[in-house]
């Protein structure tokens, strides 16, 4: 069979495959249809251009098939062509870039009225916590991670004493509210990512990074670990549950704060200490 | 080596100072050629079979030795890659691999193909065969560092094989080694593995920089007569690009690895912040495991180029050859290349999109990284370009260069998806980006090499590579990656993350069942392919067609040494002078379709030559 046949197939098979294809991403769930819509835009763009070189090198490879008694064209340059395909795509790597930037520039910036949620990675699971009622994260320190102290938090901190921590590998948001995720580690490199909003960053030991996505449909999501942590990254899961507001406002009531995890566990020592004297 | 050759040199000394009168010039005023500043380079000869074939100082002997201790490696890292297939297509029949071997699979693969295997190949193995011969040269500038390099490169290699037999087995970090895991337990090969990969990174980089002053200052103080840069083939400029990149780029490596080994061995915290392990802090602090990125992807980005450049040179003249047509808009091509590589060192934190680095970054990088798609298509459309109106074989070595521009533009068109920093962020860490750079670094440069072997082949054993084998393999090896990789981005659509030993229950995963066994089976079925070149040089060398000196009638210097293959010293007592750039293929009024570099311009007065 012609060379030509097959790679024309393959252009063809491709194209097919694109339009028919049952593996595509997952119903969005989040404000990120920006991504979704540059991913689009550049689909077009660059597939066009890929289809486009494919059946002009097939279209080449037929018409200009060896012949002995045939000359090739001689012609080592051609400005005028080589000027017109430059512009051409500088035109068409900023059309694509722009929006790009643009969102990226929404990815950066965090509107005001988010809610931070402090995501704490370790080898192999995640962690919550939530501001209390004063909207403030107390400040933490590796050093102080305890039993009684699962993030660290700085005790003389009293910003810290009403956060909620969330004793659950799940998580809930409110929908339609923005939210800013803190991520932070305490040993290795982590990413908390939900396929369906997006978004991703990696936590990093040593520092706090962030990003933040709003969600828009009620449901169970499942987290991934989206950065190599080691041996059991692959089964580093968690969960995200996004519920209406009063839902919401109702699993926010049952959490417990920092300052009765404390108590809790104050208590829990004194038993012990009685139990030891008996 | 023959005594004859030894006797000559007197003469070919004063050879370089007379003007070159044999060509039997009409017109001596055009073919005059500078003559020579420096007197010829003095050679040594090898007095025993290990000085000849081990110990080696002939480039094109080192070429080769890099060329097989390379594919040696590849073929470990295929049957790595075997490996993680089964598990991931096949985990039912996996039963032996759990998930330390799993990772460490993954980080050998990516470590051997990406350094030991495609740099070694490209710069080691094209760079030292083809460099002194295309350039008119009778060897590298410094044979004896030369040899050095390539047993640098082989202890390298020896360090890191044995890391699969030390205790806790070879890393499992990932080719990247981000810290702060890699040297924690929790991550495979912690000890000794990491160790070792670290000690053989560096001596990699050390012989590789003896060998890359040899291909840079060969090509810039070695050239014959009359080769100025603006006619070298596109080959040597290539490689001489990538050379740059990587003498600039190894040394980033370099000291990531020596600051690496420094935190391992003697818990300084160059990488490493305070880290809580298993309820105890560890005594480390203030350490910055980003910093480690931005070092290693300023070494890793331009590495792609170090693998792409090459390749870009040698299918250019490939493509030329083969359609018979000077390669289109030459200059541009050579300023392309270097383009590229300047700008390779402007992109590495598009890598780092979502890393935790100050996210003000990304807008930096990610214009820096579009920039770098115009060169890039520039060089796509003048390929193509060559093509249009050429007068095309369609042989094997030229199957193999159309597989690379499909395979190329591929992988090029899902660079801008990942580097434009928004997209980058739902797709990076999923299997679109596994997709988008074996497509772009790995298949389509093994297009190029596989191309190249095909086509120099002749030149390197005096023997022609069967066809019908050799189509056999493009199109088993083409159409299996080809379906290997391109369903692969859809996986990353999904939201599959990269390197996950099992893919557990995971709602939207569940489909991916079925694509996994479909690449796992294209890549059994494309690794075993490869062993068709195997069988198909063992059947050449002992039953093939003797080659006819320039088979492919072409014009560079490697097709006009004095013997086929070229022996040491490579153009017997003269070295060629040149006139003209490597491209003039059909040119209107010449007798043949293709006229050598070494013709003189009086020979072919009559012909409508534009360019010299």
């Amino acid at each position: 069979m012609h060379a030509g046949i097959i790679f024309l197939l393959v252009i063809i098979g491709s194209i097919l495959f694109h339009i028919f294809t049952p593996w595509y991403w997952t119903d969005i769930a989040s404000n990120w249809k920006g991504m979704d819509d540059t991913i689009t835009l550049t689909f077009w763009v660059g597939g066009g251009v890929f289809v486009a070189v494919c059946l002009f090198m097939i279209y080449c490879v037929f018409r200009y098939q060896h012949k002995e008694d045939r000359r090739a064209e001689y012609k080592p340059e051609d400005k005028k062509l080589e000027k017109i395909l430059t512009w051409a795509t500088t035109l068409g790597v900023a059309a694509l870039l722009a929006p790009g930037l643009i969102i990226w520039n929404q990815y950066v910036n965090v509107p005001k009225n988010a809610i931070e949620v402090d995501v704490m990675a370790w080898q192999w699971g995640w962690q919550y916590r939530l501001p209390g009622k004063d909207g403030k994260l107390g400040t933490t320190q590796v050093r102080n991670i305890a039993d009684n102290n699962p993030f660290g938090i700085n005790p003389d901190d009293p910003f810290g004493k009403d956060d909620i921590m969330v004793e659950s590998d799940v998580i809930n948001l409110e929908n339609n509210r923005p939210v800013k995720i803190l991520l932070r580690s305490v040993d290795v490199l982590h990413n908390w990512y939900v396929p369906q909003f997006r978004a991703k960053m990696d936590a990093v030991p040593g520092t706090v990074t962030f990003y933040w996505f709003e969600p828009n449909k009620v449901g169970e999501y499942e987290v991934l670990c989206a950065e190599y942590c080691g041996v059991g990254h692959y089964a580093m899961r968690g969960g995200v549950e996004v519920q209406d507001k009063a839902d919401y406002e109702a699993w926010l009531g049952e959490q417990e704060t920092f300052e009765q995890l404390s108590a809790r566990y104050e208590k829990l020592n004194v038993d012990g200490n009685k139990l030891a004297k008996k | 080596m023959s005594d004859e050759y030894d006797n000559n040199k007197s003469y070919q000394a004063q050879s370089s100072e007379v003007m070159d009168g044999s060509t039997g010039s009409v017109n001596p005023d055009i073919d005059y050629v500078r003559p020579s500043e420096v007197g010829e380079q003095e050679l040594y000869h090898p007095h025993s079979f290990i000085e000849k074939w081990v110990f080696c100082q002939d480039a094109k002997v080192i070429g080769v030795q890099y060329f097989l201790t390379a594919v040696f490696t590849g073929v470990v890292g295929l049957i790595l890659s075997w490996l993680m297939r089964l598990q991931l297509g096949f985990p039912e029949l996996a039963g032996f691999m759990t998930a330390e071997h799993y990772y460490q699979f993954v980080t050998m693969h990516g470590m051997i193909m990406v350094v030991y295997f495609l740099t070694a190949l490209f710069l080691g193995g094209f760079g030292n065969y083809l460099i002194p011969l295309m350039v008119g040269a009778r060897d590298m500038v410094f044979p004896y560092v030369n040899m050095l390099s390539f047993w640098m490169f082989f202890v390298a290699v020896a360090v890191l094989m044995a890391s699969f037999f030390v205790p806790g087995g070879p890393t499992g970090a990932g080719w990247t080694l981000y810290p702060p895991q890699t040297i924690l337990e929790g991550t495979p090969g912690a000890g000794m593995g990491i160790l070792l990969m670290l000690i053989s990174l560096s001596l990699f980089v050390i012989g590789f920089t003896m060998g890359g002053l040899n291909y840079m200052i060969t090509i810039l103080q070695a050239r014959t007569r009359g080769m100025t840069l603006m006619r070298m083939p596109l080959t040597v400029w290539g490689i001489f690009t990538a050379t740059v990149l990587a003498m600039l780029a190894f040394p980033a490596l370099l000291v990531s690895a020596i600051m690496m080994t420094l935190d391992k061995v003697l818990q300084t915290s160059f990488f490493m912040p305070t880290i809580l392990k298993a309820g105890e802090v560890l005594e480390y602090g203030g350490g910055s495991p980003i910093l480690f990125q931005h070092l290693f992807w300023f070494f890793g980005h331009p590495e792609v180029y170090i693998v792409a450049l090459p390749a870009f040179g040698i299918v250019s003249d490939l493509i030329s050859v083969h359609a018979r047509k000077n390669i289109f808009g030459y200059r541009m091509m050579v300023w392309a290349i270097v383009g590229i590589g300047a700008l390779s060192f402007f992109v590495w934190a598009h890598h780092m999109y979502v890393s935790g680095m100050n996210p003000w970054f990304g807008f930096f990088f990610a214009t820096t990284t579009l920039i770098i798609a115009v060169p890039t298509a520039m060089k796509v459309y003048n390929w193509i370009l060559t093509l249009w109106r050429g007068n095309i074989r369609i042989n094997v070595v030229m199957l193999w260069c159309l597989g690379f521009i499909v395979t190329f533009v591929n992988g090029g068109i899902t660079g801008i998806f990942l580097g434009n920093v928004s997209v980058d962020v739902p797709l990076s860490d999923t299997y679109f980006v596994i997709a988008h750079f074996h497509m772009v670094m790995g298949i389509a440069p093994l297009m190029v090499i596989m191309g190249a072997v095909y086509h120099w082949f002749p030149l390197v054993a005096g023997k022609m590579l069967d066809e019908g084998l050799g189509k056999w393999h493009f199109w088993i090896t083409f159409l299996g990656a080809y379906s290997i990789y391109f369903p692969m981005h859809y996986l990353g659509f999904i939201g599959v993350p990269r390197r996950y030993f099992e893919m557990y229950d995971s709602p939207y995963m569940t489909s991916a069942v079925g694509m996994n066994e479909f690449i796992s089976i294209a890549a059994f079925i494309v690794g075993a392919a490869q062993f068709i070149l195997i069988l198909n040089i063992i059947k050449t060398l002992k039953t093939g067609k003797k080659a006819e000196q320039n088979p492919w009638k072409a014009n560079s210097l490697e097709w006009y040494t004095s013997t086929v293959p070229p022996e040491h010293g490579n153009f017997g007592d003269r070295l060629p002078v040149v006139h003209r750039w490597p491209y003039d293929f059909s040119v209107p009024g010449a007798k043949e379709d293709y006229i050598p570099q070494t013709t003189a311009p009086s020979e072919v007065i009559h012909t409508e030559v534009e360019k010299t």
